[in-house]
């Protein structure tokens, strides 16, 4: 193992990354209160969290992918606990008979975003500045891995009334989708699991790099201008060069649940330079097509983030609610999800949405 | 329906007689130090006057005591928490994301056992009646008095925190017990805080409660007493002294009820200009609109169901800067009446400007008679301006709506505002918050998931719930009105599952209690 930079992390920067992480969830993946707070407890005694870069990595250096994964509101009672996630790790661990260089999440967006660090804290190794997906997915098969065609399994899952589960082989990332969501509902639909190892090479080939800086410097962003009372939409906008799609009142909700997912719109009734007009968000789990008097005007894998228009702070699916002033905010999605592949599994048909993808922004605007 | 509508605030009690839904008098009394002194000679002077010395159905009180305890860090006691889930959220135990300050002082023991629930009702774990027994044995030995009990996914099956009373009732049968089902929604977290922060105000409760009791026998009524809670309906006194965080954000929603009362609107803007702030809420169906999500109570996180408000530091007793005109946030306070320039003190007030401007006639006019017309016209469109921002902040309709202007600063309130379709002042509107106590009703709630229903059957089930919920807590059935329903499905969760809270709220049951003839 060679030496390489590794970087402290800061409680500020976890502060910022709780922030920044809900934003990057595009309405789904749930609060990132919660490891927060875990992480606030860690770092009270003595713990430290280091930032690795992806690019760091040895091609055979392993790394553990960690989720938490079932239902938000099943997590509100469950209280996140830093040592389940690590517990999943090393099962992994035990199974493969080899130790993890590192760890990172599978996705970036909401509670997930801390979960790397969790487990890092009780493992003692670093966290990959990276992710999966760049945001949040609803589905385990909407990474970038899963793009990468790399190989879906094993996955263990742990509850920490002791039960562990392996999904040892699957012929596909569905399958892996299929098999764990059953055996996440009967831990009560939430589980701690730690998906496919990755290499280094595999990490460094179809991880989504630098995600971890990303939300940190997207919080900072919003937490900054907050604090200064300036427009904290408006920086995050000009720090991440994202567009500005609506500013509104939400008027409507409609939710329903469907194969275990929650779907449903939100309507936004326009105000300011919008007034006169509605935008509709049509949502599984996360945000995925956003429509200006009925025309398709942004769709996934672009982020679709609606936030709080007074505090810049996001506001997921889940909490939504009839009433609040939001203002919906476009950012570019990582080329590997808007690749002709990629859009096979996130581009709006792999949702049901009978579109052709059409960004936002320039190849140049999305850094491909 | 007689009832008299008491408002403790921080600087004036106020007291009002309602007569079949009119306000018959009304009278302002400083508060005072003790609280019932106050509340004693508020009675008075209202049942002096021989129009309001009628016997009454009941007396309402609206009161910030609590609240003021939790955020002043005053009368609050030690408090042992049970917490029952494990081996669930065990990295963060009771008390985790409290204030330091306001933990040390609460924070008695913290027990952490095996039990609770999942969230379609199976058991969690069996609960550890074994150590409830040891953990009820140690409260005793070390003489803790009030206890909070929060077990996981209790709003669904409480089971596990009733058994864990009926345990702490046999070993230490002394301590009161609060429970967090009672209190709370799914959110363990802000459920488990409620709950402690109930707990650590339980005495509190009890000699408040009683103190108040005391006023009004003193006074001479023998109608019950109820107290208002913070969604604008009354709990009866002894709910209060069980659950005195009901009543935390019970003055703002006082203030709302009372001036969609007495305006005879039901949707509305309403803006209650006091000493200090000015609150800017919206009406709903006659209701305060709720905050969306958390709301913190002297730095700790709770989901009670609070109005969705906007306090602004502008208000009568705003002192006003020169060079640029500035009016507040720092206000005189209480001390409007010597330090004001119309009540012979050196600060230019906001109160001033209005004198000078003539909206209002208090105190010596002559004494701002040679302010600069610029200053006064400058003070009064800065108001304008905050005002006009932040009600617009509120606002949730893209239409003009009226505005409601309440309180005794209300003159601050220009009569045109954009976005508003017309500006109410009415009559009583200075003693609105104690109208609001006095015409508040009976509400139940119900908040729970449900699974293999249609949403309507759903909402249905729920709706019968919060309704025996209402008729418990004092309400008449018949009048039982819906106030808000939201339902959500649960994303991963099989049976088609669905959360649905609702809210039923409807006029007070006849007491059969009336003052002897």
């Amino acid at each position: 193992m060679s030496e390489v930079a590794l970087k402290s992390i800061s409680l500020e920067e976890i502060e910022a990354l709780a922030v920044g992480a809900w934003i990057l969830g595009t309405g789904g993946g749930g609060s990132p209160y919660l490891g927060l707070l875990n992480l606030r407890r860690l770092y009270a005694d003595g713990h430290r969290v280091q930032l690795m870069s992806p690019l760091d990595l040895a091609d055979d250096d392993w790394v553990a992918v960690v989720s938490n994964m079932g239902a938000p509101l099943v997590g509100q009672e469950r209280l996140a606990d830093s040592r389940n996630i690590a517990r999943a790790v090393r099962m992994q661990e035990e199974i493969n008979g080899f130790k993890f260089r590192a760890v990172m999440s599978v996705e970036i967006g909401g509670g997930n975003g801390m979960q790397a660090l969790m487990a890092a804290a009780h493992l003692g190794i670093p966290v990959v500045d990276a992710d999966c997906m760049g945001r949040a997915f609803p589905e385990a098969q909407m990474t970038s891995v899963a793009i990468g065609g790399l190989r879906p399994y094993p996955c263990t899952l742990y509850d920490p009334r002791g039960i562990e589960a392996v999904v040892t082989k699957v012929p596909s990332w569905k399958w892996m989708e299929r098999v764990s969501r059953k055996i996440c509902v009967e831990m009560g639909s939430i589980a701690s699991t730690s998906k496919a190892p990755r290499t280094g090479r595999e990490v460094k080939d179809w991880g989504i790099h630098f995600t971890t800086t990303s939300a940190i410097r997207i919080g900072r962003a919003v937490q900054e201008a907050n604090r200064r009372h300036e427009d904290p939409i408006a920086a995050l906008l000009a720090s991440e060069g994202g567009k500005k799609l609506f500013t509104g009142k939400i008027v409507d909700v409609a939710r329903r649940t469907t194969e275990g997912f929650l779907r449903g719109s939100a309507t936004v009734e326009g105000s300011d330079e919008d007034r006169g007009d509605k935008l509709k968000l049509s949502f599984q789990n996360e945000w995925v097509v956003a429509w200006r008097n009925d025309e398709a005007i942004a769709m996934s894998p672009d982020l679709i983030c609606v936030l709080d228009s007074a505090n810049g702070h996001a506001v997921g699916t889940e909490t939504v609610r009839y009433g609040q002033r939001v203002t919906i905010v476009a950012l570019p999605a990582p080329p590997v999800l808007t690749s002709p592949r990629g859009l096979e599994f996130v581009g709006p048909r792999a949702f049901g949405y009978d579109l052709e993808f059409r960004s936002l922004f320039s190849p140049a605007e999305a850094g491909a | 329906m007689k009832r008299i509508g008491i408002d403790v605030g921080g600087t004036n009690t106020d007291a009002v007689l309602i007569v079949d839904e009119k306000v018959v008098h009304s009278v302002k009394r400083p508060t005072t130090a003790d609280v019932t002194t106050g509340i004693l000679d508020a009675l008075r002077a209202l049942r002096a006057n021989p129009v309001a010395a009628v016997p009454v159905d009941a007396v309402v009180i609206g009161t910030t005591h609590f609240i003021n305890a939790v955020v002043q860090r005053r009368h609050l006691q030690k408090v042992a928490a049970i917490r029952i889930g494990m081996p669930a959220s065990a990295s963060l135990p009771p008390f985790c994301d409290w204030p330091a300050d306001l933990a040390s002082l609460v924070s008695g023991e913290i027990f952490m056992l095996e039990g609770g629930h999942d969230y379609d009702g199976r058991p969690f774990m069996p609960l550890d009646i074994a150590g409830l027994k040891a953990a009820a044995r140690k409260i005793r030995d070390a003489g803790l008095r009030s206890v909070a009990i929060c077990s996981s996914f209790s709003p669904l099956d409480p089971s596990c925190e009733t058994t864990a009373r009926e345990i702490l009732g046999e070993i230490c049968p002394d301590a009161a017990v609060t429970l967090s089902h009672d209190l709370g929604r799914i959110g363990l977290l802000e459920r488990e805080n409620a709950a402690l922060l109930n707990a650590a105000l339980n005495d509190l409760a009890a000699t408040t409660v009683a103190a108040f009791r005391q006023a009004i026998a003193d006074s001479g009524l023998a109608a019950p007493l109820f107290l208002t809670q913070n969604d604008g309906t009354v709990m009866q006194a002894e709910i209060a002294t069980a659950f005195p965080v009901m009543s935390f954000a019970s003055g703002a929603t006082n203030s709302m009820r009372g001036a969609a009362h007495l305006s005879g609107l039901h949707d509305a803007m309403v803006v209650d200009v006091g000493g200090t702030t000015s609150d800017i809420g919206q009406l709903r169906h006659g209701f305060p609109r709720e905050a969306n999500a958390v709301v913190e109570v002297g730095g700790v996180r709770t989901l009670f169901r609070m109005p969705d408000l906007l306090s602004i530091g502008l208000g009568g007793g705003s002192h006003v800067e020169e060079g640029p005109v500035r009016v507040g946030p720092v206000s005189v306070g209480y001390k409007l009446t010597s330090e004001a320039l119309v009540f012979g003190g050196t600060r230019l007030t906001a109160t001033d400007i209005a004198v000078a401007a003539g909206l209002l006639d208090v105190g010596d006019r002559s004494r701002v008679a040679a302010l600069p017309k610029a200053l006064v016209e400058g003070a009064l469109s800065y108001a304008k301006r905050k005002l006009e921002q932040d009600v617009d902040r509120m606002k949730t309709e893209a239409g003009d709506v009226p505005l409601l202007a309440v309180g005794g600063g209300a003159f601050l309130v220009p009569d045109r505002l954009p976005g508003i379709s017309r500006i109410v002042r009415v009559p009583h509107g200075d003693c609105a918050n104690a109208v609001g106590a006095a015409i508040a009703q009976v509400s139940g709630e119900a908040d729970q998931v449900f699974r293999e229903l249609s949403r309507e059957e759903a909402i249905a089930a729920a709706r019968g719930i919060a309704e025996d919920r209402a008729v418990q807590a004092g309400a008449e059935r018949a009048s039982l009105k819906m106030v808000d329903v939201e339902d959500m499905p649960i994303a991963y969760l099989p049976g088609n599952a669905l959360r649905v809270r609702v809210r039923v709220a409807g006029a007070i049951a006849d007491p059969n209690i009336h003052e002897a003839a």
